[in-house]
């Protein structure tokens, strides 16, 4: 899978818990899930789910502490799918 | 590894405490699903203002009540399962979601009872499919709740 269509599923799993509109208008790889999203840390695990189920993968609850952007997250899915 | 709680000890382990304290009984205890119950006393004095004459229990009461009684006691007995009993300590399990819907009312004196059945357990989040009925098997609120541990 390429990385691209990665990034657009991460932002499409992420868009409901988004509070920031205009940062998600210019998500990129760097933009911070928590800071500039303002995506409630709870709803974290929701979103890690989201991935396992969307992905059909497992990761690990290790991995998710350093998942701080939306290219952790392209990173980590990329490694395991 | 950690321990099962016995359903005495959970009690003694719900932090929330006189005159916040909505949980009398757990009736059932499993790692998928609890079962607890609460009378609500007709002396508690938000029945004065809501309403006055027509004394009904707040929505967002209930909605606590079946926290306590199902999303709260759960946290605690999975995280006692999990983790070693000072680590467990630590954590105590607060409020982040709650999606419910109301189709009927309590009454000052009722008893009513509540099921929830977890939905995933996971980074010391818990949510949960919850139901409170009245003990004729009413249906008050039904929907899911979520809390999450965070050291205290």
């Amino acid at each position: 899978m390429e990385a691209s269509e990665i990034q657009e599923q991460v932002v499409k799993i992420l868009t409901p818990y988004v509070k920031d509109q205009q940062a998600l208008a210019k998500v990129s790889l760097e933009t911070n899930i928590l800071e500039d999203l303002k995506v409630n840390s709870a709803r974290l695990v929701d979103v890690v789910l989201a991935f396992e189920d969307a992905f059909d993968i497992e990761i690990a609850d290790d991995d998710v502490d350093e998942v701080n952007t939306v290219g952790d997250c392209v990173r980590l899915i990329s490694e395991k799918v | 590894m950690g321990r099962a709680l016995d359903r005495a000890e959970l009690m003694t382990r719900i932090p929330q405490q006189e005159p916040f304290r909505f949980v009398d009984e757990i009736l059932e205890i499993e790692e998928e699903r609890v079962l607890g119950a609460y009378r609500w006393r007709p002396e508690a004095d938000f029945y004065r203002g809501h309403f006055p004459g027509n004394p009904v229990t707040p929505g967002v009461l209930l909605v606590e009540s079946m926290a306590q009684c199902g999303v709260v006691p759960l946290a605690v007995y999975l995280s006692f399962l999990e983790l070693e009993e000072a680590d467990a300590e630590k954590f105590q399990t607060l409020f982040t979601e709650a999606n419910v819907e109301f189709s009927g009312i309590v009454r000052p004196g009722d008893r009513v009872i509540t099921e929830t059945r977890r939905i995933y357990w996971r980074r010391r989040k818990l949510k949960a499919d919850v139901e409170m009925r009245l003990e004729d098997g009413t249906v008050i609120c039904a929907g899911q709740l979520a809390g999450i541990g965070v050291i205290r």
